[in-house]
């Protein structure tokens, strides 16, 4: 068995024993199953809540789209800062504890030590993504009506494609800077920033944010056109690119 | 423990600056042949540059100039495959908190090319014989500083690597442990070149072939151990007053550091140490001259010079030169 995927499994078996997998797939699991009821009784909340006070405006029924669209904005908040957070530590940790070096003197390279942790933070997130997909799918399904599976395979594709980008930046600011506070600086200030400028017509097309329109509408089961789905996957791609090869070009460099 | 052909290792110019060309030279020029199945002992004060010259035998830090081999082969930062076969076990020994000892020496073992059925044999092997069997199961958070050492001493020796590079490998541990593992690492160079820096001079002696004793990063000496001491140790002279003389033993210091062949006088709380440089002389001389002072003497002796004092004269010279 190569030195990669031993290295996978390690990182593998350290997510779960140090609680970072159950806590974070839980929490993924909250989100999944807490959408669809948002959405379905946001409504009646509001209506308790406010009483007569309420002023007489029509509050439209809620559908399954709505529940999609919960989903998409609460996988997009929280799960960009679940994403960050497991990144945050990815290298700087190793590196600061000397755990780093260790590994790097059983005549393992560094392409193949940085590849094992990109791959299972990729497994960790795909997994987490899948858990909240599946029950929020179950519970929108129950609640409202259900909605075709390969649309909601796609939202779980783009959803984990999103948080990849938030992961790999913070990734990036874990291998050159050696902090997981850098790290995480950069991985939030990257987010904000992003997040508003894909509020930028004709811009925000080719940013991670715009990936929630085509994957909440695929999702919803409407049309899309395959040019919007395109554009941001291809641009969130070139951006994981960029940064996990600039992470792995600043860590060939690095002295331990 | 049987293992592949023991590994010879070379440094030639071997520099490490840190912080550009205004910064700390941290290894300077430093040329080293390490023979194949010795076990080689770099000593040096503490930021003599033997942790920093280690790193560079292992790659794990890029030298500014010069070059290092290991069996004719240049070791590059990220040579992974260069460094199979070489065990290391770093100064201040850190691991993975989470796992199990057994587990890390596992991971260890099929890092370097172990079957996942022989890693785990080995890894138990290996643990009982640095005391570590009874402790294999328990997560290393747990473990004590000599815990954690003995275990980077297992995950250095579990792949039966024909070079092993310690960094301080006894530091931690009780005078059993460290003879034991001492007494370990020497059984080891019938099949390994093992590499041990530490500036624990009594360690140097009981076990290594070679020494080499650098200081501000660079070589003041490098040979077997006994050349070392017969090129360079001073013959000794222990005396020792009986109590209540301080005021006669004084004198006699300075009466002693004024003598020709007399080149230093230490006083000790037992007494005098005085190394001479003409042995001849001494032996005719030194004793007239303790019996002039007037002292009632419990013992007066020849002593065999040790590492310590090669050390201190060398290490003081190459400071004073610098």
């Amino acid at each position: 068995m190569s030195a990669g995927r031993i290295l996978v499994g390690k990182e593998l078996l350290e997510s779960w024993r140090t609680l970072r997998l159950p806590v974070v797939g839980g929490l993924f699991l909250l989100v999944g199953l807490s959408s669809p009821l948002l959405a379905r009784f946001l409504p009646e909340i509001i209506e308790a809540a406010a009483g007569d006070q309420l002023p007489v405006l029509p509050i439209p029924a809620p559908v399954a789209a709505d529940a999609v669209g919960q989903l998409w904005k609460n996988l997009a908040q929280f799960g960009a800062f679940a994403a960050i957070v497991l990144a945050m530590g990815a290298v700087a940790t190793e590196r600061d504890r000397g755990t780093a070096a260790f590994i790097l003197s059983k005549g393992v390279g560094r392409d193949a030590f940085i590849a094992a942790k990109l791959v299972a933070l990729g497994a960790v997130l795909a997994i987490c993504v899948a858990l909240a997909v599946a029950v929020g799918w179950l519970y929108t399904a129950i609640l409202f009506v259900p909605l075709p599976v390969a649309g909601w395979l796609a939202l779980a594709i783009l959803a984990w494609l999103d948080l990849a980008a938030w992961a790999a930046i913070t990734f990036l600011g874990s291998t050159v800077t050696g902090s997981t506070a850098a790290a995480s600086g950069l991985g939030f200030g990257a987010l904000i920033v992003l997040s508003i400028a894909a509020a930028i017509p004709n811009v925000g097309a080719f940013m991670p944010g715009g990936l929630a329109a085509p994957a909440i509408g695929l999702a919803a089961g409407t049309p899309v056109d395959v040019g919007d789905v395109m554009k941001p996957v291809i641009a969130t791609l070139v951006l994981i690119v960029v940064a996990v090869g600039a992470a792995a070009w600043s860590f060939r460099r690095q002295e331990l | 423990m049987t293992g592949p052909a023991p590994s010879t290792v070379a440094c030639r110019g071997l520099t490490k600056r840190f912080g550009g060309s205004g910064g700390v030279l941290a290894v300077d020029g430093l040329d080293l042949d390490v023979p194949a199945g010795s076990v080689f002992g770099l000593l040096g004060p503490n930021g003599a540059g033997k942790t920093t010259t280690l790193r560079l035998l292992v790659g794990l830090a890029r030298p500014t100039a010069g070059v290092v081999t290991v069996d004719g082969a240049p070791v590059a930062p990220d040579g992974a495959r260069g460094r199979v076969g070489i065990g290391v076990l770093d100064q201040d020994p850190r691991y993975y908190g989470w796992m199990a000892g057994h587990e890390l020496v596992e991971l260890a073992g099929r890092l370097q090319g172990l079957a996942a059925a022989q890693a785990r044999a080995r890894a138990i092997e290996t643990l009982g014989l640095v005391g570590l069997a009874e402790a294999a199961k328990r997560r290393i958070g747990g473990y004590s500083g000599g815990m954690r050492q003995r275990l980077g001493i297992a995950q250095a020796l579990v792949a039966r690597p024909r070079l092993l590079i310690l960094d301080e490998p006894v530091s931690s541990l009780d005078p059993e442990g460290r003879r034991d593992l001492l007494e370990l690492i020497a059984d080891l160079r019938a099949s390994a070149t093992v590499i041990f820096a530490t500036h624990l001079l009594a360690d140097v002696e009981r076990i290594c072939d070679r020494v080499a004793i650098i200081a501000s990063g660079r070589l003041v000496t490098e040979g077997p151990l006994e050349a070392l001491l017969a090129r360079y140790a001073l013959p000794l002279y222990r005396i020792e007053p009986e109590a209540g003389q301080a005021a006669a033993v004084g004198r006699l210091a300075t009466t002693l550091r004024s003598v020709p062949w007399v080149d230093g006088v230490i006083e000790v709380p037992a007494g005098l140490v005085v190394s001479v440089t003409d042995e001849a002389a001494a032996s005719s001389g030194l004793l007239p001259l303790v019996v002039q002072a007037d002292l009632r003497l419990t013992a007066f002796e020849r002593v065999r010079p040790s590492l310590e004092d090669v050390f201190l004269r060398l290490v003081g010279r190459g400071e004073a030169a610098a």
